[in-house]
């Protein structure tokens, strides 16, 4: 007997006399001889729970858990403290073990938080329509792009090399399936060349992706960036951005960007080795028809209650087939309720409060890293909560000698940016305190 | 509580707060000494202001007008609702699991890349492939994935004219979406009137245009495609390569394997095949295994092993590039290597064994009141075509609406596309002989109420929080967010 | 099912209403029908140049969308904007509510559609 396959042998015996067969084995008899699998399957024979969890406790312990050491590690996933209410109201069952809410009488829960979480989305980044969510920040930049090109009826989508590599290059395979071509803006002083932009947006121009905070923590000018990319006719800014950096930035709407997607991960969901996480996009009313994914909208009961259902539905898959937006048809559900618990809990003033320490206490470290000489900062630009600083020594000895005080050291720019080598991004959120930043500062003197 | 119908920007109240964050113990400057004023948002936030008790009681409410697993039967045709076992929900919430940073040292996240690594090598040997990426974040991702690589693969060998997809018309509609999103187009091939793909036709339509075919098996209709090594060596004697979407592999776990149909890639569903809750519409989680000659083209990094050093291995250079942020969504994957653990070889091949007899037996209770399309031997699930009965005023979404009121998730309907009046059930294997009686004694009540009391299947929910919500309003005049 | 005298019928459910060089184009009180309830009406541009069977807007229900092809060559010159807030009004009466007017490009072609009386045959042989 295994705990989730309830029948005895008894009712093994009932139910294929029903169906009139002698033994289950002939439940397979129209799989061909040459095709069945006559063995095994080479893998271990079922365990206990517990031995499963012990098992799985032994591999949790080889990794090192920010709750362990100290996290100064960001470029695109952050220590952001989650709020025990979050957990709680995620594991309700209710919610985590319900399917796609496409039968709404029995999925009101699921489709009014999706409804809120638009809400939310939309009054956080001004935009006019978010969607339910995509797989993550980088999908969604290149769903946004894909989505932009093809409204615009252009080929062409220009990136900013501050975006997120790997966003980057996520969006090149995507555009590269699909025959788009991708051009990508030189960086100067660690934010995006405006300049080159000019010179590079023309009326072939379908789409300006940027970043801001940029990948490394640098605020951009998107009012600027968006008055050249609307120079070209039709042609569309998108904004990448980070969702707890609009506790004090300014609404991205406001500075004429016309679609908005970003990382989620931020707002209540564990950083769990980079997933699964939670992409948003919002955009202006003109693409609401065009919009990748899931969608929830109000509408009333035969009783005129007010109800909630999945709506516009046209634009997808299991509708449109071959002519869909997307292939999208999944929403990351339980992930989108986690945020929006996350949004409503910390409310008007958490957020900005979050916001507003983590640029203080990183703006802290980043002077007190610097205060001796011995480090010296790589761009001279307002920033976020992430900044890159550079010294003579070995990145990777920096980290690892990092690593033997229990500190996770920050990410290696080198890696994607050659010209950048050495340099280190440091991510410092409302979680870390004045003692841990000190000590961090003190090892850093000490390597 | 039923009646509860606040949104939760109705509760703010000015001056409530739901958290609380410690004191700043740096030293506290006006941020414009930060960042120039020209890019601070002066204005208030437009977030609700909520205590932490009202947040818990209100979406404890809106959870009780949800319908989960755990609530009762969902037999849902080709979504495999089967049972989410709760050690997944605790193992994927390991402190080195959860709180475990995507760009840490390699020697700080030794035993994540080793559950990778295993759950790669699990996966392979199941459907019967060579290596295996866990990147794709959704069943429709891993679709597009594996038709990326396949793309790859034609463009390396200088087959740029191979530029059509073939997908039978009982495919998901992901499958035409996905080719077209990876630059192809599609050709429809029609299913036989047993509801198998038509051999002939395919043979038709084959050539040297031909990238790909796209398939289940067993398909759609939760037939086993007994053709499979002729439609496979059709496919590649023109070239192309066969796909395998694994949205119905629950079937043949342990039985028969993709790679030995000749499937040149797979993908599974993990949150359908390996138990992973589906969360209300995600997140899933898609991996893709292919054949050596296709590993290649894999998306970066791969989880490999040198000695016992577990490693990211992103030296693919023919690569397809990044699908997906970092590696995937590993918190799905966690439950899913959980379950296969607990499975092991001998229950997944229980598993798959009693999906079937489920969906057999279930059927057998059905088939008087309900026209069966196509007869024979089904795999996990099957496909009603309506009530019987010719001049039957009860349509297919009645009967999905009345199965509410006797407490149970209706079954997929109107899909598959062929056939008509389309109920598609799959019952998993977690369920017990009594659960299965007791449906389908809810839908032999709805077959006579069809023809005696024929009112109440059309006003039907009658006991649900809401009845049929106006779609037609909801898409006309979208309100898509609360406007206060 | 409403079929209107003096159009230009395809077998794709569309009518064309010639004026001069110029026509109207609209889908049919059959295919309104079959489409049920419309909640969206997607447009083509002003000047636009489509070629016969070519897609020109898409018609949304909501569980079904479909492409409305040209049944005829044309340059587009007008759309009917009153669909994008009212799409409702091709569910009351199809024949009023033209989607497009074109600038035909070869008149020619219109020898290749159907008459009324041949699409009353036509749609009886589809019901």
């Amino acid at each position: 007997m295994y705990p989730y396959i309830p029948h005895t042998p008894e009712d093994e015996r009932e139910m294929l006399d029903a169906i009139g067969l002698k033994s289950s084995s002939e439940l397979f008899s129209d799989i061909p001889e040459d095709v069945a699998l006559n063995r095994d399957l080479n893998l271990k024979p079922s365990m206990s729970e517990l031995e499963v969890k012990s098992y799985l406790n032994n591999l949790a312990a080889k990794n090192c858990s920010t709750s362990k050491m100290t996290c100064f590690l960001g470029a695109g996933a952050y220590d952001h403290y989650i709020p025990s209410i979050i957990d709680h109201i995620i594991s309700r069952s209710e919610f985590y073990t319900s399917y796609t809410p496409y039968q709404p009488e029995i999925s009101q829960g699921t489709l009014q938080y999706l409804f809120e979480y638009q809400t939310l989305i939309c009054n956080l980044t001004g935009m006019d329509v978010a969607n339910a969510s995509l797989y993550d920040g980088g999908t969604a930049i290149a769903e946004a792009a894909l989505m932009a090109a093809s409204v615009a009826r252009k080929d062409e989508i220009i990136i900013s090399k501050t975006v997120n590599p790997q966003a980057r290059r996520i969006l090149k395979t995507y555009a590269h399936n699909q025959g788009f071509t991708i051009k990508e803006v030189e960086m100067k002083d660690g934010i995006t060349d405006l300049e080159e932009l000019e010179s590079m947006v023309s009326d072939d121009t379908g789409a300006v992706i940027v970043q801001s905070p940029n990948f490394f923590g640098i605020i951009e000018d998107l009012e600027a960036t968006s008055q050249i990319t609307h120079k070209a006719k039709k042609a569309a800014v998108i904004a990448s951005v980070d969702p707890i950096s609009l506790g004090i930035l300014k609404k991205p709407a406001d500075l004429g960007v016309d679609i908005v997607v970003g990382e989620g991960q931020g707002m209540g969901i564990p950083l769990s080795f980079g997933g699964p996480y939670l992409g948003f996009i919002a955009v202006k009313k003109n693409y609401m028809r065009k919009l990748p994914g899931r969608i929830v909208g109000q509408t009333e009961d035969v009783d005129g209650k007010r109800s909630f259902v999945l709506t516009l539905t046209a634009r997808e898959q299991h509708i449109r087939r071959e002519k869909a937006t997307s292939n999208i048809c999944s929403n990351q559900g339980l992930n989108t309720l986690a945020a929006t618990v996350y949004m409503v809990t910390l409310g008007k003033e958490g957020l900005r409060e979050v916001a507003l320490q983590s640029t203080k206490k990183a703006h802290y470290a980043f002077e007190k890293l610097i205060e001796s000489g011995k480090y010296k900062p790589v761009f001279d630009k307002p920033f976020f909560k992430e900044f890159a600083i550079k010294s003579d020594i070995d990145a990777d000895k920096i980290i690892a000698d990092l690593r033997k005080e229990d500190i996770i050291g920050g990410y290696h720019l080198g890696i994607d940016y050659p010209q950048l080598n050495n340099s280190i991004l440091y991510a410092v959120t409302e979680k870390r305190t004045k003692e841990e930043i000190d000590k961090l500062s003190s090892v850093l003197e000490g390597i | 509580m039923r009646d509860y119908n606040k949104l939760i920007f109705e509760l703010s109240k000015p001056g409530r707060k739901g958290y609380r964050l410690p004191p700043l113990d740096v030293e506290d400057k006006d941020i414009s000494e930060y960042i120039p004023e020209e890019f601070i948002n002066e204005n208030e936030l437009d977030l609700p202001e909520v205590t932490e008790v009202e947040v818990i009681r209100h979406y404890t409410n809106l959870s009780n007008k949800n319908y989960g697993l755990d609530t009762g039967f969902y037999p849902l045709g080709s979504c495999t609702m089967k049972y989410n076992p709760k050690i997944n929900e605790d193992t994927s919430r390991l402190d080195g699991f959860a709180n475990l940073h995507p760009l840490q040292r390699e020697d700080c996240i030794q035993g994540s890349l080793q559950l990778m690594y295993e759950l790669q090598e699990s996966l392979c040997e199941i459907a019967g492939m060579d290596q295996m990426t866990l990147q794709p974040a959704a069943g429709a991702h891993g679709e597009l994935t594996a038709i990326m690589v396949i793309k790859a693969y034609h463009e390396k060998n200088g087959d740029t004219q191979r530029d059509k997809i073939i997908v039978p018309d009982s495919a998901h509609g992901t499958n035409p979406a996905t080719a077209v999103m990876a630059g192809y187009k599609i050709i429809e091939v029609k299913s036989t009137e047993n509801g198998l793909v038509d051999v002939e036709a395919l043979k038709a339509v084959v050539g040297d245009d031909t990238a790909g075919l796209m398939l289940t098996n067993p398909n759609t209709l939760g037939l086993f495609e007994k053709d499979i090594k002729e439609i496979a060596k059709i496919v590649h004697d023109a070239g192309g390569q066969l796909y395998y979407d694994g949205a119905n592999a629950n079937a043949i776990l342990g039985h028969a394997r993709p790679g030995d149909m000749g499937f040149d890639a797979v993908h599974f569903n993990i949150h359908k095949t390996f138990s992973t809750p589906h969360g209300g519409g995600g997140p899933g989680s898609g991996p893709v295994g292919v054949k050596e000659h296709l590993a290649e083209f894999l998306p970066v990094p791969v989880v490999a092993k040198d000695n016992q050093r577990y490693y990211l291995n992103y030296d693919y250079p023919n690569s397809i590039g990044k699908v997906k942020d970092f590696y995937g969504h590993f918190g799905i994957l966690v439950r899913a290597y959980t379950y296969i653990l607990t499975m092991g070889k001998d229950g997944l091949k229980k598993a798959s064994e009693m999906a079937v007899l489920n969906a057999n037996y279930l059927l057998s209770q059905l088939k008087d009141d309900y026209n069966l399309p196509i007869d024979g031997l089904y795999k996990h699930e099957f496909v009603l075509g309506g009530l019987k009965g010719d001049l039957l005023e009860a349509t297919t979404l009645d009967v999905a609406k009345r199965l509410l009121d006797f407490g149970f998730h209706p079954p997929t309907v109107y899909f598959p596309l062929i056939i008509r009046e389309a109920l598609m059930i799959e019952p998993t294997e977690t369920e017990t002989k009594e659960t299965l009686d007791a449906f389908a004694e809810a839908l032999k009540t709805i077959a006579k109420e069809s023809k005696e009391d024929i009112e109440m299947l059309k006003t039907a929910p009658h006991n649900t929080v809401v009845r049929r919500p106006d779609e037609t309003k909801a898409a006309r005049n979208p309100v898509l967010r609360y406007e206060g | 099912m409403k079929v209107l005298k003096d159009l230009f019928y395809s077998d794709d459910h569309e009518w064309v209403k010639v004026e001069g060089n110029e026509a109207y184009i609209g889908i049919t009180d059959f295919a309104q029908n079959q489409l049920g309830d419309i909640v969206y009406v997607e447009l083509p541009e002003i000047d636009d140049e489509i070629e016969k069977e070519e897609p020109f807007s898409a018609i949304e229900s909501v569980k079904a969308a479909s492409d409305v092809y040209m049944p005829i060559d044309g340059k587009v010159i007008e759309v009917n904007e009153q669909l994008l807030d009212s799409p409702e009004l091709i569910n009351d009466d199809a024949f009023e509510s033209w989607i497009i007017k074109v600038e035909l490009t070869d008149k020619g072609q219109l020898d290749d559609l159907m008459s009324s009386k041949e699409y009353e045959e036509y749609i009886s042989e589809e019901v």
